[in-house]
């Protein structure tokens, strides 16, 4: 059995010899490549573009404004069928009359080479007239708001309630009543490949071929088919090796559509790289809020209700096609959820502003509901002097209580959230390290411990799309075949940026079909050859993907040894497949090697009885019915120091104790926690897309926007609870995005534990040295 | 992002590099490691007309005792810098200041003068060379000029030398044995450029220099007649005039200007030692 | 002073000329001239690592450096150093504990650890990690790699000890 081992590979091992195949590495004859002209403003009115010179620069072959784009692709309108409330804008593509976000894309130059392309678009003068800029969130929905969008009237794009059982009596029963704002930083996902796209289209057959560095090609397949114009099956979208997704590349991105475009109207293939210094204006933005919250207790310590108010910013524009309510959505549901207060008062407000538009990226807005939810807890804990782990046990959901309605219909039916605290606490051992800190306070050392347990969910059902009315499939297939020499391969309409899906789907196949892993091989992102599916994105690859693969290669099996039986005259009850040959099922003989059943299947048919008709290649589907979602639980802490003179904070360890059902390999689980893990304290200490008030973004290069590097992190332990998640057949949940769950909770929990002597309270993320500072009083 | 067009010529020596810059003065820029200008051309933030590449002037490389005087030339890589025997007995401020440049690909082409030439305010070397009390040889078609580290830095990457001067070597005063110094910087990540820094040399007096608060290294005259550390700290609301940037506020600056002056004066090292 | 020079280098121990625009990056020209796109481009600021590559033995960005720049130079990228097998210890590591997730800061990675690892000096987890303080991984949160690194550095230490 190869599930819950720790099987490396054979995509590192490209990697590692520098043989990864990324979109930008190929070679296309005739190649041209796209160089934009970006709007300096974050809203303008457009009264001209000036593109005559631009046109006949050298190496030039076009140049393209909004209105010959429009021409071509229809814009784009993120349609929200499910929520008649929501107030929807319409982006085009190049932008004609009016930019609505600093970077937004006005015309494109299109040239042999990317350096002559940005040349000419250096020449290309456009006539703006600048508008005021909706930048204010706090002010967004006040009367008399600067509005990003003018005609919507309003910059509130939707309003929603969550409630659960009755918060305004729950939280009149709370003796102590505690409040805080929150602050969370804009960020952007900094996949190390830029989103990368080529397009070739070829007019005699009005069909494009795409190469994109993206986690969905059927999503793309679906919307360039659609706006361009161009039957969908003679859409062919083509993954190959992603540098990174992290559900940044999960959109449809006007820039990659305009290259599609770009490309029908040449007939030429046509390449668009987002550049670095694009890539943090024009890559969607996330986790843009304030939350406003309040926590009532008991005295003698039980939760007795949350209260939470957020303020979504949106951007310019929701994301497309996903939406981007969902973030805020998400808060609303993670918040208390590990806790059995039942009483949620739950309000969310999305708001346009005029900035980048705020899309999905990794947990969307789970991290956010954790870390508000933590930090409440905490507050409450010290507000009834209890130690904050006995009070978050104490405070649990109980075994009894499940399954666990949490809001929008997902249903928690277990939770390991006790054995997770207990597993940690063993492993951080947190009485010595209270101890420790309570030891070095007396010397002026201030460390804090944070805790964040959390309820996860993942590999979401048809509920998430098909209400909203988006032409996007949950569903994902597999098709796995024994070919002539006894390998299995198997297609999937699975992606894999880097989380090693391939390897654990390989996995899944060979302990189906009794073959060694290394006999399996996997691939996917073709929508010509995969069978059509969801790709990757809520950390249901293995779960969904897996599922089908599993049934896939379940049902080979029973043809492989239907075909084994008429070949050995014997009853196919009676044999097996294990360690890659036909075997006797009772002792173990081994029978026919896989490899001689094969030829015998494939070239000499002639032997067989008349009517057989072996079957070597099965295709199944699965999409997730019986549970919306697969959910899971676990807990982090962090230990640190806080240095009180200078603002810094030492990152000492952190810790991460996960339930995520059946691990099929720990190796590629752990690695993606870790990874997970190292984001969340990013945004905990150092990523934040900062705005003026004009709506320019100040520090948007690699030298000013601030991602956690090797030296400052910490080493991070990982340690498991494995239960079996209930209702598929491999037991799986999501195990992508839990690092980045609960880790900036745990961070922020943590520095408001060292900073608890001194009487400081800080709410804010990223926890720079000037905010520590400010909320010390030393500056 | 790709640079936009210039032209391209490599000076065999520092006369070829002058007649050039004599030529072209503003139009061109020097390439030495190319570590600060080769962003600039990428993100095309300047489009100079002409690049002079020095990489293969002799003259400008090496370090060498010269009486009581260290020459470093120009050309000397950091990593040279953070490797040189020299260096770690008669410059040991440098020693331990390099190690918080950049990172080791970038340290193994920046040079010693392109970190001066340019003059970024939260560079390391600048405001060591003015704490050891430095001078700067430049060259041109009108002949060599000597100019003081304390004079050099005169704004926001503006410096004394003229569009038509080459910086072709630092002389620096050796730390005599016995004499102390420390450095210390507060960056958000190793090798991040400093939120503020402190290069301290203690000889006859003590010189406070600072970086990363204002538009250039500012040596802290007031702080530096003080006694005692309190009174250093004090003082230095009188000495900085901090700019706020991304890395942090004018008030966090001068703050933590103050805790590092705390903790480097209270620990400073003893040459020789 | 013309728009395009013409260069003589050794690649991974072969010998090349080419005629370059000199606005070329190296690792532009080593990607689009010579097919090798192992070194890969993050930032073209210099600050992700993901182009190191290197030249006459020691690394640099090769965003940074112009390509005429590395004319009579030896340039050696992950492709050659793969085929000589210097680091096949190393990369044996990397994909045993899963260092290479999405695999674009890879080479930069090992050319980096390389240089480490030519040094051949002991170094403990903090100074392995400063060493890659400028090598960007968005996917791994570092310590796999580390782990790796410092497997492989006090491996060769221990064999260099005992012969």
């Amino acid at each position: 059995m190869s599930t819950g081992e720790r099987v490396t590979r054979p995509n590192a091992r490209r990697f590692v010899a520098g043989r990864g195949k990324y979109t930008d590495d190929f070679a296309f004859p005739r190649l041209l490549q796209i160089a934009y002209v970006r709007s300096p403003y974050a809203h303008a009115r457009i009264l001209g573009v000036d593109t005559k010179s631009a046109a006949t620069m050298p190496g030039v072959v076009r140049v393209f404004i909004g209105a010959d784009i429009a021409a071509l692709c229809t814009p784009m309108t993120t349609i929200a069928n499910h929520l008649p409330a929501y107030k929807s804008t319409t982006q085009q593509p190049l932008a004609i009359d009016r930019v609505t976000w600093q970077g937004e894309a006005v015309a494109a130059v299109v040239a042999e080479t990317r350096a002559e392309a940005e040349d000419a678009a250096d020449t290309i003068t456009v006539e703006y007239e600048e508008l005021a800029a909706a930048a204010d969130t706090v002010g967004a929905v006040s009367p008399g708001a600067t509005l990003a969008h003018p005609a919507l009237g309003t910059n509130l794009a939707i309003t929603a309630a969550l409630n659960t059982g009755d918060g305004a009596a729950g939280m009149a029963d709370a003796e102590i009543v505690v409040e805080e704002s929150l602050v969370f930083g804009r960020h952007t996902g900094v996949t190390l490949e830029p989103r990368t796209i080529v397009a070739d289209y070829d007019p005699q057959d009005d069909a494009i071929v795409i190469h994109q560095s993206h986690q969905v090609p059927y999503q793309t397949q679906d919307i360039v088919s659609r706006h361009l114009g161009i039957p969908e099956h003679k859409v062919r979208v083509i993954c190959s090796d992603v540098g990174g997704g992290f559900g940044l590349k999960l959109h449809s991105y006007a820039d990659e559509l305009v290259a599609a475009a770009i490309s029908k109207a040449l007939g030429r293939p046509v390449k668009y790289v987002a550049d670095r210094l694009e890539a943090f204006v024009a890559d969607i933005h996330a986790r843009d809020h304030r939350v406003k919250a309040k926590v009532g207790v008991t005295r003698a310590g039980d939760l007795v209700a949350f209260d939470v108010d957020d303020l979504a910013v949106l951007g310019a524009h929701a994301t497309y096609p996903r939406l981007s309510v969902g973030e805020g959505m998400m808060v609303l549901m993670l918040a208390g959820a590990p806790y059995k207060n039942r009483h949620l008062a739950g309000r969310m407000r999305g708001i346009y502003q005029n900035k980048t538009p705020v899309g999905t990226y990794r947990g969307v807005g789970m991290p956010i509901g954790v870390t508000v939810t933590e930090l409440m807890v905490e507050r409450a804990a010290r507000a009834v002097g209890a130690d904050p782990l006995a009070f978050r046990r104490r405070n649990f959901v109980t075994q009894d209580m499940l399954p666990l309605m949490l809001p929008m219909g997902i249903k928690v039916p277990q939770l390991t959230l006790h054995q997770c605290l207990d597993k940690i606490a063993a492993t951080m051992d947190y009485t010595r390290l209270r101890a420790e800190q309570e030891g070095l306070r007396a010397r002026r050392i201030y460390r804090g411990i944070g805790l964040a347990p959390f309820i996860e969910y993942s590999a979401v059902g048809p509920w998430s799309y098909g209400p909203p009315g988006t032409r996007l499939t949950t569903q994902d297939g597999a098709t796995v075949k024994l070919e002539p020499s006894g390998m299995v391969r198997c297609i999937t309409s699975i992606t894999d940026q880097g989380q090693g899906t391939y390897t654990g789907i390989a996995q899944v196949v060979a302990a189906a079909l009794g073959v060694p892993v290394e006999n399996v091989t996997v691939h996917g992102g073709d929508t010509a050859s995969a069978p059509h599916g969801g790709g990757a994105w809520a950390s249901r690859g293995l779960v969904i993907g897996g599922e089908a693969a599993h049934r896939a290669a379940t049902e080979l099996r029973a043809n492989v040894l239907s075909v084994a039986g008429t070949i050995l005259q014997a009853n196919p009850a009676t044999l097996t497949i294990a360690g890659g040959e036909i075997r006797d099922a009772a002792n173990g003989t081994a029978r026919m090697p896989l490899a001689e059943l094969t030829r015998i299947a494939y070239f000499r048919q002639d032997t067989l009885p008349p009517g057989s008709q072996p079957e070597l290649a099965v295709t199944r589907a699965y999409v997730p019915r019986d549970i919306p979602a697969m959910t899971s639980n676990g807990v982090q802490a962090s230990y640190l120091e806080v240095d009180v003179d200078t603002g810094f904070v030492k990152l000492l360890g952190h810790w991460v104790v996960e339930d995520c059902g059946r691990i099929v390999n720990p190796l590629l689980a752990d690695e993606q926690i870790r990874g997970g893990v190292v984001q969340g304290i990013g945004a905990a200490l150092f990523e934040e897309c900062r705005y003026d008030e004009h709506g320019q973004l100040q520090n948007g290069t690699l030298a000013d926007y601030l991602v956690p590097m090797a030296a400052e992190m910490p080493d991070i332990h990982v340690g498991h609870v494995e239960s079996v998640a209930p209702g598929t057949a491999l037991g799986l949940a999501g195990v992508g995005e839990a690092g980045v769950l609960g880790s900036a909770a745990a961070v922020l929990v943590a520095v408001n534990d060292a900073l608890l002597p001194l009487g400081a309270k800080i709410a804010q993320i990223p926890l720079t040295p000037d905010r520590i500072l400010a909320a010390l009083g030393k500056v | 992002m790709k640079a936009p067009n210039f032209k391209y010529a490599r000076a065999a020596n520092v006369d070829e590099a002058c007649a050039l810059l004599e030529r072209h003065g503003d139009d061109a820029r020097i390439l030495a490691g190319g570590q600060s200008l080769m962003p600039t051309l990428n993100m095309r933030l300047s489009s100079p007309s002409l690049l002079i590449d020095i990489n293969r002037i002799e003259a400008m490389r090496g370090i060498a005792v010269d009486g009581d005087m260290i020459r470093v030339g120009a050309l000397v890589r950091h990593v040279e810098l953070a490797e040189s025997v020299i260096v770690r007995r008669h410059l040991p401020l440098l020693s331990d200041a390099i190690t918080h440049v950049a990172h080791p690909a970038v340290r193994n082409r920046g040079t010693f003068g392109g970190s001066i030439a340019l003059a970024d305010p939260a560079a390391e070397l600048p405001a060591c060379a003015v704490a050891l009390g430095a001078s700067f040889v430049l060259a041109s078609r009108r002949g060599p000029r000597v100019v003081a580290a304390e004079q050099f830095f005169r704004g926001l990457y503006e410096t004394d030398r003229r569009p038509d001067e080459i910086l072709t070597e630092a002389r620096i005063p050796a730390q005599k044995s016995g004499t102390r110094y420390g450095f210390a910087e507060l960056a958000r990540r190793q090798g991040d450029f400093a939120i503020v820094g402190l290069a301290c040399i203690e000889a006859e007096a003590l010189r406070l220099v600072f970086f990363g608060c204002e538009d250039r290294p500012r040596l802290a005259r007031e702080a530096a007649r003080a006694n005692g550390i309190p009174a250093i700290q004090a003082a230095l609301a009188a000495d900085l005039k901090p700019m706020s940037n991304l890395q942090g506020s004018a008030a966090t600056k001068l703050h933590l200007a103050r805790v590092l002056a705390g903790r480097v004066v209270g620990s400073l090292k003893v040459v020789g030692a | 002073m013309n728009e395009t020079v013409a260069i003589s280098l050794s690649v991974n121990g072969q010998r090349v000329e080419r005629t370059v625009k000199v606005r070329q990056h190296l690792v532009d020209f080593l990607r689009s001239e010579l097919g090798l796109t192992g070194a890969h481009l993050g930032c073209e600021h210099g600050v992700c690592g993901a182009c190191t590559v290197r030249v006459d033995g020691q690394i640099v960005r090769g965003c940074l450096m112009l390509a005429v720049q590395a004319d009579g130079a030896t340039v050696e990228t992950i492709e050659g150093v793969t085929e000589t097998r210097e680091i096949a210890d190393l990369q044996q590591e990397f994909v045993g504990r899963n260092a290479a997730q999405c695999g674009f800061c890879t080479p930069g990675m090992l050319l980096t650890a390389a240089e480490l690892l030519q040094r051949g000096k002991p170094m403990n987890r903090d100074a392995i990690r400063e060493f890659i303080g400028g090598n960007f991984c968005r996917c791994t949160g570092y310590q796999a790699i580390v782990d790796a690194i410092e497997a492989v550095l006090n491996r060769r230490l221990a064999t260099k000890a005992q012969s």
